[in-house]
């Protein structure tokens, strides 16, 4: 092989998640804000288009519309939040889930191919939202006392525990569900993202760079594996925007639950 | 030239057994419901849907591990 051309493997870390702006000089437009803009664009569209002519022979775009939403009414929000007074939350619901799904379904695109929500920014504000949500509920239906009662006091336990049981259930149900709700979503899209990059540059760099036939062999195999990682990625973005949502009208379900 | 040179950093170790953990519980949950599905299988769609709940709290303790492997990488 040729010597002296650099053949140092530089493996990818968080750098590479720093892109570069689209126009310069404006900072902030970045390929993710980008990409959550011509979501919203095509949820809405889509959405509109399906709901607008509505009848009762559907036409394809407005069959699948429903499919969608039905999905997110019947199998998330009447499952979690239960049948009395689930309709409230089905529109912030659906919502969520389709701006989620086609953010982290962006990272397989091609030459999309970078899901939003590795930015860690995107899945806190998400996440705080759905926080807001849940409280906010809780509180309204059952005062502030009543629900810190609600969420802290779990039904049947001894009152000696209680001291102890108090701070944790706080901690766990109030202070800790948002951290984890948007670290997994992010931490999910940014793992994924680098596994693909470690796999396809790997492959590259043993093709190309490492200097003997096996190596070159290994890295076909490599870069097929890649494949098969971006496969099951795909898989991976459509499941987290689910536990997204699902865990979302969880903790509201749990927020509007009537006291044992 | 030594034989065997390791260079790196020993959070990314430390990912490797934190994820031991959630691995063997991630394998829990869809080993009862694979076992409850084959018991009752009309019941499949409503195991799933708990099953993916508790796919993603258990899976959150890996995905804290990974985090923080980030963390301490410096």
């Amino acid at each position: 092989m040729i010597a002296g051309v650099s053949t140092e493997f530089n493996p990818p870390g968080p750098e590479d998640f720093q892109l570069p702006p689209i126009i310069p000089g404006v900072d902030w437009f970045t390929k993710p804000v980008l990409v959550a803009g011509l979501s919203v664009v095509l949820i809405v569209w889509f959405f509109y288009g399906a709901s607008r002519k509505s009848a009762i022979v559907p036409s394809k775009l407005q069959f699948a519309g429903e499919l969608g939403y039905n999905f997110v009414r019947n199998s998330i929000a009447r499952d979690a939040i239960g049948s009395q007074d689930y309709m409230k939350f089905v529109p912030y619901l659906c919502g969520l889930f389709f701006f989620i799904l086609l953010n982290n379904v962006a990272a397989t695109i091609p030459l999309v191919q970078f899901p939003t929500f590795s930015h860690i920014g995107w899945a806190y504000s998400a996440a705080i939202l759905s926080w807001v949500i849940y409280n906010g509920v809780g509180i309204r239906k059952h005062g502030l006392l009543g629900y810190l009662k609600l969420q802290t006091m779990p039904a049947g336990v001894p009152l000696w525990l209680l001291p102890l049981m108090i701070p944790i259930e706080f901690i766990s149900n109030i202070v800790v569900r948002p951290i984890s709700l948007s670290l997994r979503l992010f931490a999910n899209m940014f793992a994924g993202h680098i596994l693909l990059l470690v796999f396809v540059l790997g492959g590259e760099y043993l093709l190309l760079h490492a200097g003997s036939i096996a190596l070159s062999g290994v890295g076909v195999i490599t870069l097929l594996m890649g494949l098969a990682i971006a496969g099951l990625e795909l898989f991976v973005q459509c499941i987290q925007a689910y536990i997204f949502v699902v865990l979302s009208a969880q903790y509201i379900g749990g927020a509007l639950a009537d006291e044992h | 030239m030594n034989a065997l040179e390791l260079s790196g950093n020993i959070a990314v170790l430390g990912y490797g057994l934190a994820a031991i953990g959630p691995g063997v519980g991630v394998g829990l949950i869809f080993a009862a419901v694979i076992s409850g599905t084959a018991r009752q299988p009309e019941a499949q769609s409503k195991l799933q849907s708990i099953a993916w709940i508790g796919f993603g709290v258990t899976e959150v303790l890996a995905i804290i591990g990974i985090a923080l492997a980030f963390v301490f990488r410096t």
